[in-house]
């Protein structure tokens, strides 16, 4: 009872930061304006005609997949910043043991990635993206499966990086190359084969092909779109979920007693 | 005898990639209600002792409990018993003085966790309130920290750890990069808090005034032990307390200070040793008048400053 109240606070808090941190909302808006607005609308008016399915829905759930994906294990990666900043030290003398608060900040980045996917959402309306509402509603229900395997991506990330600076350094490296792996605005069906191979070893991409797979199911665009069925994609994100989360939470406790 | 609320028996600690021990072999034990200082220059091995007993280090060897709880294999026990004040802030900055108690009293378990204050159970909110007044910050308690002075957030901290009635409050060089006044003005502030509270003090300084109030004090050095005991102690083991004394019949001062047996040089002023004898109790009993007389009393300062200079 005790974690399960610390496990609200502690996602709480990641909330009410983001409320507080007005740069950050606005960073995560820059992102899908960019990808959906300028890079997906370009692409959708020069090569649309060639294509057999509409550019910038394509774009625009690759996007909803990244932003639920990239704001949660960014989120998680701000415990290295709470180290530095020693916030950290209360957390972790409290009498909360160490994966409880590691999923206090999954969900309280998951909610957080939540509001985040929304206002994609409301800016992919806004420009009017062509949805099928019922499709993204049906969507709906597997945010979280995707935001989670962010989270537990974040979790072992962290637990493998000492420091902040090494954190925000690293992080792009292993973030970007994912966009385009994964094919959040790039079609991958057909790849050279080493391409094939890096894109299929991304955790993203399935977490982009599930939501795709969703989106798509009975649609003629289908076969175009889609890579993986949606079984095949959810065992893969829930089955690296719980790797990268046991994974991550082991050398999380021994990197941070052991030292 | 009163109860020993933590005992630490040959304590070890090797950092990975570092040669040599961080702690080698500490032992030393702290009654319940006492305050204890832990002392030490920088490096001595004060931190990273603190940090094992809040159980968020590892140790190498040796053993150590908190209230008869083993601080490995009780840790959530022993760290529910505990609190802790670091020797950087831990506040989160983002968050405001009563946000950042909220999160500390939901971490604990003590009042589950409401969205805002005011839905906040209504003990929580008196406690609050009341707390704010003793600290002189009722109109700021819903403003970011990061408005908030060193000293004022220091107080916040202190009461933030109070909070959940620890048997232990260790406080890990809490006056640093605070100004004297503010240094002051917080022990006065630990002082009146420790007589209302009747809480266990572990203090770790290496500013020997603030040491110079404890119960007891253990010194280390290069992760060793040196020296411990009540201050008075140390002082004594340490350092020579002496008395400098003159008269114009300087060989009758000199046979009676002779029945004392005491280590007794120079041809006048004389320097006595005093080897625990009150100064008061021979210059009662010296009927030769006297035409100097000063006690030299060493400060904790000095008998630190020895011990360290003679340890490297």
């Amino acid at each position: 009872m005790r974690n399960l109240n610390a496990i609200v606070a502690i996602a709480f808090r990641d909330i009410t930061k983001l409320f507080r941190d007005k740069t950050r909302i606005l960073a995560n808006f820059v992102f899908p304006v960019i990808f959906i607005g300028v890079l997906g609308g370009s692409l959708q008016s020069n090569l649309q005609e060639s294509l057999p399915y509409n550019f910038l829905t394509f774009v625009f759930t690759g996007v909803i997949a990244q932003t639920l994906f990239q704001s949660t294990a960014s989120g998680i990666i701000s415990l290295v910043e709470d180290r530095q900043n020693d916030f950290a030290q209360e957390l972790f003398v409290s009498p909360i043991p160490r994966h409880s608060i590691l999923i206090g900040k999954i969900f309280g980045e998951t909610i957080v990635s939540f509001i985040q996917v929304s206002m994609v959402i409301l800016f992919g309306v806004i420009i009017g993206v062509p949805l099928v509402f019922p499709a993204l509603m049906r969507v709906l229900p597997f945010f979280p499966v995707v935001a989670f395997m962010g989270g537990a991506f974040g979790v072992l990330v962290m637990s493998t990086l000492t420091n902040q600076k090494t954190a925000s350094q690293i992080f792009p490296f292993l973030i970007f190359p994912q966009f385009f792996l994964a094919g959040v605005f790039n079609p991958i069906k057909i790849l050279p084969t080493p391409i094939l191979i890096a894109s299929r070893a991304m955790p993203m991409t399935y977490a982009v092909d599930l939501v795709r797979s969703i989106y798509y199911a009975g649609s003629s665009e289908r076969e175009f779109v889609v890579l993986f069925n949606t079984q095949t994609n959810l065992s893969v994100v829930l089955g690296l979920f719980l790797v990268f989360l046991t994974l991550g939470t082991y050398l999380f406790v021994k990197n941070e007693k052991d030292k | 005898m009163r109860n020993k609320i933590i005992e630490v028996n040959k304590l070890s600690k090797r950092y990975k990639k570092a040669k040599e021990l961080a702690l080698d072999g500490v032992s030393f034990y702290v009654e319940k209600g006492a305050f204890f200082a832990l002392l030490g220059p920088n490096g001595a091995g004060k931190t990273t002792t603190v940090s094992i007993l809040n159980t968020t280090l590892s140790k190498t060897s040796g053993e150590a409990t908190i209230d008869g709880l083993d601080i490995e294999k009780d840790s959530l026990k022993v760290r529910k018993n505990i609190g802790v004040i670091f020797q950087s802030p831990s506040l989160d900055k983002n968050l405001t003085a009563e946000e950042n108690i909220r999160f500390h009293v939901n971490l604990y378990g003590l009042y589950p966790y409401r969205f805002t204050f005011s839905m906040m159970d209504k003990k929580y909110q008196k406690k609050v309130i009341k707390m704010a007044g003793l600290l002189g910050i009722e109109n700021d308690i819903h403003k970011p920290i990061k408005t908030f002075s060193g000293g004022m957030k220091r107080k916040l901290e202190i009461l933030r750890s109070l909070m959940h009635e620890p048997k232990v409050l260790f406080l890990d060089e809490p006056t640093t990069g605070l100004d004297p006044i503010s240094r002051s003005n917080l022990w006065d502030y630990l002082i009146d808090l420790r007589k209302k509270k009747n809480v266990t003090i572990f203090l770790t300084t290496h500013y020997l005034e603030e040491a110079e109030n404890a119960d007891y004090a253990c010194v280390i050095n290069k992760g060793k032990v040196v020296a411990k005991g009540s201050p008075q102690d140390i002082k004594d083991q340490l350092v020579e307390r002496f008395m400098v004394v003159d008269a114009k019949k300087r060989n009758e001062l000199l046979k009676e200070l002779k029945k004392f047996k005491v280590k007794i040089s120079g041809k006048g002023p004389y320097k006595v040793v005093l080897n625990g004898i009150q100064p008061q109790k021979i210059v009662q009993k010296t009927k030769t008048p006297l035409t100097l007389l000063e006690i030299h009393n060493p400060t904790l300062e000095e008998a630190y400053v020895e011990i360290i200079e003679k340890d490297s």
